[in-house]
């Protein structure tokens, strides 16, 4: 049995993110992040730090030997500051664990069926909701498949069929295929269909599109990025959220203007090369927020302008002269004309009726591009034939058509991760 | 055959009835035994201490690795029998066991008391008792032979059907329908002109079917290749109006994957030519095999198109080609030990279940024997897993997907190709056979002897030129393909645990919460006894198992 983890609050950010871990190896995998676990059922505060011993975190760390648990397995609750970027980085040191695995939707509910920690009484109005709910997902997965994903995808797995039945065709009827001929063709169809699916997924998922673009304020200390992020809020944008995140690095809050959402994020002062080891893992933050942005404005020195970040000229009040869009937090017309630019930097990743991803259908195709390029480098064509065999399963339950898949997933996938 | 075999090997008593006794280990077709997948079988039975793998060793007159270019997990076994060797040598493994007795006889009925078979009666009245059944009909239940405009009744060319059986099977009430397969005309090996034709010689590496045999047998024999062409498809053509298939006298469904020369014809015609393997029958035979023109023509069309194609335009025929329609049941009706449980103590194997070809019958055999003795002595049954084995994935997929045309193994049916080999069928059977009580005490020490260097081999106690060649090269293999094999234990951990989980049959279907009729039908028609099978049944939703999931963890 792999052990599992998983996000078993809300969507960050929040106050504090609770990252559930349950199976064998959770005790082991939480004590690899805090040195120490507490005393069973006893909450103590630890900091985490992932392989190389960078600090992710100061978090309350809860452990619950098994099997009286939730679960029925071994389980570790870690909670959290409630920023993105930590429970990002605590799930990648999780990740990087060896049998340790995000939990699939529903997954540790599943577990606790498994291990009878529900009862039938619970069990029975389960399984008259579940009954529903696989039901509904049915009809929601065919009504995603009528639409412009189902057609992308649909259209990928006639190509990869035929393919496939190409490979095992040259295999099963080795005699009277020419072979050579045949597998050249595959590996270009296959190529092509790893660039279709890669362009795909690069574009911002549906959860993104709902969580809003991500505007990053970004440039040296003392550049006016605080203020103009403030003015930025107050001027005619409702504050949905406007928590500090966990760090002192990364402050973010999420923005609707003009019916869109937006995530407004500023980041710590990008100082030059620093000793202090700290003030280092602030820096290497606040790039990897920049590296995820929609749009990026950068306030610095023109020379240090990252490539496809818009220039801004801050405190133009004060400073008349010099490239970029002159902004003053105290002009409210400036910060007006700041984001109509910002709605249309941002527009064409909010319009457009093009093929769009949920998160995990993204996961999915992503790996079925993955085995895919991965068939193309194969010299023994059956070891292709199985990475054909996985990207095929993987579409097949972006469209919700797989019945080979385990049936629990299907079974408890409309269950919210973690719960 | 190999039903008997297995049986007796488990211990039961064997009688083993045939209409012509003669005719047993006469192979109907291709004197080829082995191939992709098939090959895989043929291992696995050998594995199984079955009889077919060294029958075909002592008989083998060429030998041909297909797919060596490729992966070893493709690699398919494959060897010409000399057709009169090999039937000498199944009789004399077959004559090994003491248990064992042949009859002669035609099979017209089945004893059956209270739901129970007791026994089967013969022809001429005469009654033979037994605990448990194996039928095995092959093309004989009810089959009729075409070629052109002539009828005939039979399972083989000059020899007749079984019919009052197929009609006794009808009144039981069993879902049956027709099948159809065909064979080419047999060739004059004297009056072709081998000198025009490529020539396809036999391999000279030393590999076997079975691990019990050593090297090369018999001399070796080359085959030849030549191709149809613009004029042999014209005359096929103005030959159509004799077809049985085209006037629609046959309403069987052959295999889309061995279409006979006529189909091959309508439906590619315009290909610059088809592929045709000339075969020797035999070491003192001049009779050739023409692979690949299987057909069910006039005997004049068949002689007039043959000449047409290089190499053969003096040709003689000695047996013209036809084609069989038979009788077989829907195979979903079966459980996963080859039993119709319906009536207790019947087994069914070979195209009696839809399958085609000696190596599916052959597993099928095995596996029914098996469980005859296993239910006629109250031991435990044979069940093997598509995690297992290719005889694993062939049973599987004929008593819950059923057939829709007649059954050929392909490695693309296999989702765990890549760890079902046909060089570590030993490696991967071994124990189950000796566990099943399958090995005699011959093959036991072998097994052991070969288990032991392979363990030492992996331990690298042992160096590869230490062990059995065999032994070396699947090794080495295992260790090529070890990461993804480890990818797919998760898939298989998975199916053996839904494998544990038991689920309703019949009538307690209905009792099932949350399962549509439409679902209950379904799933009463292939009777999975587990929801693994569950999961594999087509048009089985996510909802559906959920419902049988859940029911099953309450009456847990």
């Amino acid at each position: 049995m792999e052990t599992i983890f998983a996000l078993s609050s809300g969507r960050p950010p929040a106050a504090i993110a609770i990252v559930r871990i349950s199976g064998p190896d959770a005790l082991s995998a939480a004590a690899a992040l805090a040195g120490t676990l507490p005393e069973a059922r006893r909450a103590g505060l630890r900091t985490l730090r992932d392989g190389a011993g960078e600090v992710l975190d100061r978090a309350l760390v809860l452990a619950f030997p098994g099997p009286s648990t939730a679960t029925g397995e071994d389980l570790v609750e870690l909670h959290l500051h409630g920023g993105r970027a930590v429970v990002t980085a605590v799930e990648a040191a999780l990740a990087a664990q060896p049998g340790l695995r995000a939990a699939e939707s529903g997954e540790f509910t599943r577990r606790s069926l498994e291990n009878g920690r529900v009862d039938w009484a619970q069990a029975q109005g389960l399984a008259d909701l579940l009954s529903a709910e696989t039901e509904g997902e049915r009809r929601a997965a065919m009504a995603a498949t009528e639409g412009a994903v189902g057609r992308e995808v649909r259209g990928w797995m006639d190509r990869l069929s035929d393919a496939a039945a190409r490979i095992e065709a040259s295999i099963d009827y080795a005699e009277e295929i020419d072979e050579a001929a045949a597998l050249e063709d595959i590996r270009e169809i296959l190529a092509r269909l790893v660039g279709q699916m890669r362009e795909v997924c690069a574009r911002p998922t549906v959860e993104r599109l709902r969580d809003g673009a991500v505007v990053v304020l970004a440039g040296p200390p003392n550049a006016g990025k605080s203020s103009l992020f403030n003015a930025m809020l107050s001027r005619e944008a409702s504050i949905v959220t406007n928590r500090a995140g966990t760090t002192r690095d990364v402050i973010e809050a999420q923005v609707v203007r003009g019916g869109y959402a937006y995530r407004l994020v500023d980041t710590a002062g990008l100082a030059e090369a620093t000793d202090d080891p700290i003030e280092q893992i602030g820096i290497e933050r606040a790039r990897r927020v920049i590296d995820g942005a929609d749009l990026l404005l950068w306030l610095g020195d023109p020379s240090g302008c990252p490539a496809g970040a818009v220039q801004v000229r801050a405190k133009s009040d004060l400073r008349h002269m010099g490239d970029g869009i002159p902004v003053s937090a105290r002009l409210p017309r400036t910060v007006d004309h700041l984001w109509q630019m910002v709605e249309q930097a941002t527009a064409d990743r909010t319009i457009g009726s093009d093929v769009r991803l949920h998160d995990d259908q993204r996961r999915s195709v992503m790996l079925a591009a993955e085995e895919l390029a991965s068939a193309g480098l194969c010299d023994d064509v059956v070891v292709a034939a199985e990475h054909v065999r996985r990207a095929l399963r993987l579409l097949a339950m972006v469209m919700g058509m797989d019945a080979t898949e385990a049936m629990l997933d299907a079974l408890f996938s409309r269950f919210c991760l973690g719960k | 055959m190999e039903a008997a075999a297995a049986a007796a090997r488990r211990g039961a008593s064997v009688v083993l009835i045939s209409q012509a006794v003669s005719a047993i280990g006469v192979m109907s077709c291709n004197p080829s035994i082995g191939g992709v997948g098939k090959g895989h079988l043929v291992r696995e039975v050998d594995a199984l201490d079955g009889i077919m793998a060294r029958a075909a060793d002592h008989a083998a007159i060429h030998h041909r690795m297909l797919n060596e270019s490729k992966g070893a997990a493709v690699h398919g076994p494959r060897v010409q029998a000399d057709r009169a060797l090999y039937r000498t040598a199944v009789r004399a493994l077959l004559g090994s066991y003491p248990h064992v007795t042949i009859v002669e006889g035609t099979v017209d009925d089945l004893r059956i008391s209270s739901g129970i078979v007791e026994g089967v009666v013969l022809e001429n009245g005469e009654t033979i008792a037994a605990r448990a059944v194996v039928l095995a009909t092959g093309t004989f239940l009810g089959g009729r032979i075409f070629r052109g405009l002539e009828r005939e009744a039979g399972g083989r060319v000059g020899e007749r059907p079984a019919n009052r059986l197929g009609e006794r099977m009808r009144s039981w009430k069993l879902a049956m329908s027709r099948l159809k397969t065909g064979t080419p005309p047999r060739l004059d090996g004297r009056t072709i002109d081998w000198a025009r034709l490529q020539r396809q010689g036999s391999d000279d590496a030393q590999w076997t079917m079975s691990t019990m045999s050593t090297g090369r047998q018999q001399p070796a024999l080359a085959c030849a290749i030549t191709r149809t062409s613009a004029r042999t498809h014209d005359v096929i053509r103005e030959g159509l109006i004799d077809s049985p298939v085209a006037s629609g006298a046959i309403d069987g469904r052959g295999p889309r994957y061995c279409p006979s020369i006529e189909d091959k014809v309508a439906r590619f015609g315009d290909r610059d030519g088809h592929q045709i393997f000339l075969e020797p029958e035999g070491l003192c035979d001049s009779t050739v095999y023409p692979n690949g023109i299987s057909t069910s023509l006039s005997t004049d069309t068949q002689v007039a198109f043959l000449r047409t194609i290089e190499g053969l335009k003096q040709v003689d025929v000695t047996v013209p080609g036809y084609a069989v329609e038979y009788d077989h049941i829907d195979p979903r009706m079966l459980d996963h030990r080859l039993a119709l449980p319906m009536i207790g103590g019947l087994f069914c194997a070979g195209q009696l279940n839809g399958t085609t070809g000696y190596e599916e019958a052959a597993a099928q055999g095995l596996v029914a024997g098996a469980n005859a003795a296993a239910y006629a002595r109250g031991t435990e049954p044979l069940l093997l897993d598509r995690a297992s084995s290719y005889i694993g994935v062939l049973i599987d997929d004929l008593v819950l997907q059923g057939i829709s045309e007649p059954y050929r193994m392909l490695t693309a049916r296999a989702e765990y190709r890549l760890s079902l080999r046909a060089d570590n069928a030993e490696a991967r059977l071994g124990e189950i056979a000796r566990a099943a009580g399958l090995m005699t005490d011959v093959r036991h020490r072998h097994y052991e002897r070969r288990a032991e260097q392979r363990e030492r081999l992996r331990r690298d106690d042992l160096r590869s030129d230490e062990v059995d060649a065999d032994i070396g090269a699947e090794v080495a293999a295992d260790r090529g393909y070890a990461p993804y094999v480890a990818r797919q234990e998760v898939e298989i951990a998975s199916m053996r645990r839904d494998g544990a989980i038991a689920i309703p049959r019949g009538d307690a279907l209905r009792g099932v919460a949350g399962l549509s009729s439409e679902m209950v039908e379904r799933l009463e028609r292939s009777a999975p006894a587990t929801l693994d099978h569950a999961r594999r049944i087509r048009g089985i939703t996510p909802a559906a198992l959920s419902a049988l999931w859940l029911h099953a963890r309450r009456s847990a």
